[in-house]
């Protein structure tokens, strides 16, 4: 009860948090980069005699670094053809894809009051069962692609609805389990990629063939951008996560269930099978960016398929309020800071871990809505009437 | 010591709970605060314990202006609060929790512990409680752990003492006897500010009552004014205490429940080879001190008891064993004990609420695509049959007083076909108005034709809204008998002494 508390108390509140919390990580991080700037250090070291050296260094620096990291994820208005000035665009997209998905599933689960903290693995799972039907058939592209997505969101929905029925027949808590079933995945996907099963032949490192021709998410805007089919499916999955929790009577029960579990009990709704159903379309979903992953941008299978995204996807569940819409807002801002961050060490040679900076003081700021609030002079939320 | 509120407001944004409140309150005397949920007692309370700041007014300890930041400066200030919803740590024994905030220490800086349970017996003794220092406090009944939250604000040497709504949580019996220690109290020469709602309490030992409603003073009273007359001081019209039913029109007995017994998790037997049969038509009161098995009878029928054997059979039809939703759908309307716990969603809509039990059917859902059409539909003519106060069917439960949200249950369970109502404490904590309303509509169900079993707490409430009372006690039923039987005959059973 207390961690749902907790949970709630986080995710309650309006939009206005989340925004200042993100306005405040970059001031922070723009204080980082400062400091950690040449010029800035050389120019403070006679501060008192001309203090507008370091004035004008520290602006150089900061306003320097997030050029570059608008320039690296927006829109690079230096670059020399039209396809290099939208490239960065394409770039943010690609990356928001599977941290938008696997965010939503997240999304889910949190609305519902179970913590999952498992789309690291739930991706795995989706990205093995999507690798493994685009690796092993040759079938028709309209056939095969979809039955591909469809086998990534049945590894999401089986690795996470399991921790749904342990929950539900054990009583096991799901945060100690979804986080050890990330290790299962990972170590399982290692060990299986050097097994035939999906190492490729001929191969001594545990990376697949590529996925076939026919299975694989097909590009968009051409050869020259990383852009694939992945990118509609999450656009379609923000709609429909939308209808199944606010229009749908199986989200009502979800909400029901992670709002307050007795009254839901009491209600005859049925917990254990919510608790399964929750962690399935959760870990479905997350499942689906593996799905993503292996068919749109990676095209094989590696031990890297999921990056970090499943934990980014934690943040941007957070940063979204659970809310679909918000969780794409917050999907592509991180699918921003790590297209820009690439530019910025390139261009500026501020460290891509400032990037790590700006998103873990998100979460900071997040949970401390008061720290926020005092920072911006926000008035409090409204006192409940006694 | 006398203290003296003068002029006290306090908003809420536009809301204002406080207005110019004006309150004395002096040694040696009890006065009785008497308001309505909602009205703004405990607001005024808060303000005076420091923990919300007044918007206008002053707070004077004998003739000076004092203002507190907080309630540690209340305490030191001679202030003791015992609140509604206990602030003690279960897990620690009665002198730990009694020194909590100001512990005596020996040289170096260890605990004095032996001083703390000295001061615990002293007390104890002084007032007769019989409390072990020792004791865990969790594992104490909850009249008992009141008397800790006393002990407490005796050792902080409070002068005055705030009592936020002592008796909600009381039995009969356990309510008596603290209306005995606020007399001792009163005459070692404190000052007893006593907030209620409850009427016959205040007529017992009230010096003085201040009544206000929707958060101004509307006038004194005195202990020897009638109910009646309190009570429509206090709602701001006539009202009607009793409840007013024709003779029951009996039919047969559909609703029966046999040798049911039920064991706690721990093993214990809570549930003693329980029968007993309800007819069509009739109100069947389960009376008793709270803990004696009736929320697990409760529990049973809807099925949420584990460990249960007997039978429960409503019009022939086994109901033991089947999950809650087929409980509910085989036509058993349920108000639980704790409407805010285990009744609504406080973070739904009024809407949402309506429909908590149905989501998934008609009209409410066609497939799994949600109906909200109807549903608001649906809802908005409840707030209307159901005289629901609240801007709109949007608003969340959290938002409503506890009247409200026990209209928006009975609204819930009483709209579905029933072929039996079962209500824990349905007017547990409502005002008067509330209580009126909630009453008429189980009398309406009941001359519906429905059995309906009613577990009540409140001696007044089972025999006036009862056509048989059944008496429980250590998870027996211990005697049936009519309502119109005396008090002390029903207070000897709920004493578990048979007659």
């Amino acid at each position: 009860m207390k961690q749902q508390n907790l949970i709630r108390e986080i995710f309650s509140g309006n939009a206005v948090i989340p925004i200042f919390a993100v306005v405040a990580s970059f001031l922070f991080g723009g204080i980082l980069i400062a400091f950690a700037n040449e010029e800035v250090q050389e120019a403070s070291g006679y501060f008192f005699s001309r203090p507008g050296d370091t004035i004008s260094a520290v602006l150089n620096s900061v306003v320097g670094a997030y050029d570059a990291l608008f320039r690296g994820s927006i829109f690079n208005y230096q670059a020399s053809t039209a396809q290099g000035m939208i490239k960065p665009l394409t770039e943010t997209l690609a990356f928001a894809t599977p941290i938008t998905l696997a965010g939503l599933g997240l999304a889910v689960s949190f609305r519902s009051g179970l913590f999952n903290i498992g789309a690291q693995g739930q991706i795995i799972f989706g990205a093995m069962f999507a690798g493994y039907v685009g690796l092993s058939f040759e079938l028709p592209f309209l056939i095969h692609m979809p039955m591909a997505v469809l086998a990534g969101l049945l590894g999401g929905a089986l690795w996470g609805g399991l921790v749904g029925l342990l929950k539900a027949t054990t009583g096991a808590n799901e945060v100690v389990v979804t986080i050890m079933f990330n290790y299962v995945a990972l170590l399982l996907l290692t060990y299986l990629l050097k097994t035939p099963v999906f190492q490729a032949p001929n191969q001594v490192n545990p990376i697949s063939s590529p996925v076939a021709e026919s299975s694989r998410l097909p590009g968009i805007l051409g050869d020259g951008f990383r852009l694939h089919f992945g990118l509609i499916i999450m656009l379609a999955m923000v709609v429909a996560v939308w209808w199944l929790m606010h229009r749908s009577s199986i989200g009502f029960q979800f909400r029901a269930l992670g709002y307050n579990p007795s009254a839901a009990r009491t209600a005859g709704i049925n917990i254990p099978l919510t608790y399964i159903l929750v962690m399935a379309v959760s870990g479905g979903l997350a499942g689906m960016a593996g799905a993503s992953q292996v068919l749109g941008a990676d095209r094989q299978l590696t031990v890297g398929i999921s990056a970090t995204f499943g934990f980014d996807a934690i943040t941007v569940a957070l940063l979204g309020r659970n809310n679909p819409f918000g969780v794409l807002a917050a999907g592509l801002l991180f699918g921003g800071l790590r297209s820009g961050a690439v530019l910025m060490q390139a261009n500026q040679g501020v460290p891509v871990d400032i990037v790590l900076v700006v998103q873990s003081t998100i979460v900071l700021f997040i949970a401390a809505p008061p720290l926020v609030r005092s920072l911006f002079r926000l008035p409090k939320p409204k006192a409940v009437q006694a | 010591m006398r203290l003296e509120l003068k002029g006290i407001t306090k908003k809420f944004g536009d809301f204002t709970a406080n207005d110019q409140i004006d309150l004395v309150a002096e040694s040696g005397e009890i006065h009785c605060l008497l308001g309505e949920n909602g009205a703004g007692k405990s607001t005024l309370m808060n303000v005076l314990y420091g923990l919300y700041q007044a918007d206008g007014g002053e707070v004077i300890l004998d003739g000076k202006p004092t203002k507190f930041a907080g309630p540690g400066e209340a305490m030191k200030a001679g202030i003791g609060m015992v609140h509604q919803h206990f602030m003690l740590i279960p897990v620690f024994t009665v002198a730990e929790n009694v020194i909590l905030g100001h512990e005596p220490t020996k040289p170096l800086g260890f605990l004095d512990v032996e001083k703390a349970r000295e001061l615990v017996r002293e007390i104890s003794s002084r007032f007769g409680f019989d409390i072990d220092p020792d004791a865990v406090v969790g594992d104490l009944p909850v009249g008992v752990q009141q008397r800790v939250e006393i002990i407490k604000a005796l050792i902080s040497d409070a002068q005055v003492l705030i009592f936020d709504e002592p008796t909600a949580v009381l039995t009969p019996q356990e309510t008596d006897e603290l209306m005995e220690i606020m007399r001792q109290l009163k005459d070692e020469g404190k000052a007893i500010v006593f907030i209620t709602h409850k009427l016959r309490e205040v007529k017992e030992v009230a010096d003085k009552i201040t009544v206000i409603r929707l958060g101004k003073v509307v006038g004194q009273a005195k202990p020897s004014d009638t109910t009646e007359q309190l009570a429509s001081m206090m709602v701001g019209r006539e009202v009607d205490l009793s409840v007013n039913k024709d003779p029951a029109n009996l039919g047969e007995a559909s609703f029966q429940v046999q040798n049911l017994t039920a064991f706690s998790p721990s093993g214990n037997k809570v549930l003693d080879d329980v029968s007993f049969e309800v007819q069509r038509g009739e109100i069947f009161v389960i009376a008793g001190v709270q803990g004696n098995g009736q929320t697990e009878l409760a529990e049973s029928i809807l099925g949420i008891q584990d460990k249960v054997s007997g039978s429960i059979k409503l019009e022939g039809k086994e109901l033991l064993g089947k999950s809650v939703k087929k409980v509910l759908d085989s036509g058993v309307g349920f108000v639980p004990e704790d409407r805010t716990e285990d009744g609504l969603v406080a973070d739904f809509t009024i809407a949402e609420n309506l429909m908590l039990d149905r989501s998934d059917r008609p009209p409410f859902a066609k497939g799994i695509q949600l109906q909200l059409k109807n549903l608001h539909e649906f809802a908005g003519q409840k707030l209307k049959s159901f005289d629901i106060r609240a801007r709109s069917i949007f608003s969340k439960a959290n938002q409503l007083s506890g009247g409200n949200q026990q209209k928006v249950v009975l609204a819930r369970e009483l709209s579905r076909d029933l072929k039996l109502l079962i209500a824990s404490q349905p007017t547990r904590g409502l005002d008067v108005g509330s209580i009126e309303f909630v009453h008429e509509q189980i009398v309406a169900a009941r001359d519906s034709g429905i059995p309906v079993v009613i577990i009540a707490t409140e001696l007044d409430e089972a025999t006036q809204l009862g056509d048989r009372v059944a008496v429980m006690y250590k998870g027996k039923i211990v005697g049936v008998v009519s309502p119109d039987t005396q008090r002390e005959e029903l207070g000897k059973l709920m004493a578990g002494i048979s007659a």
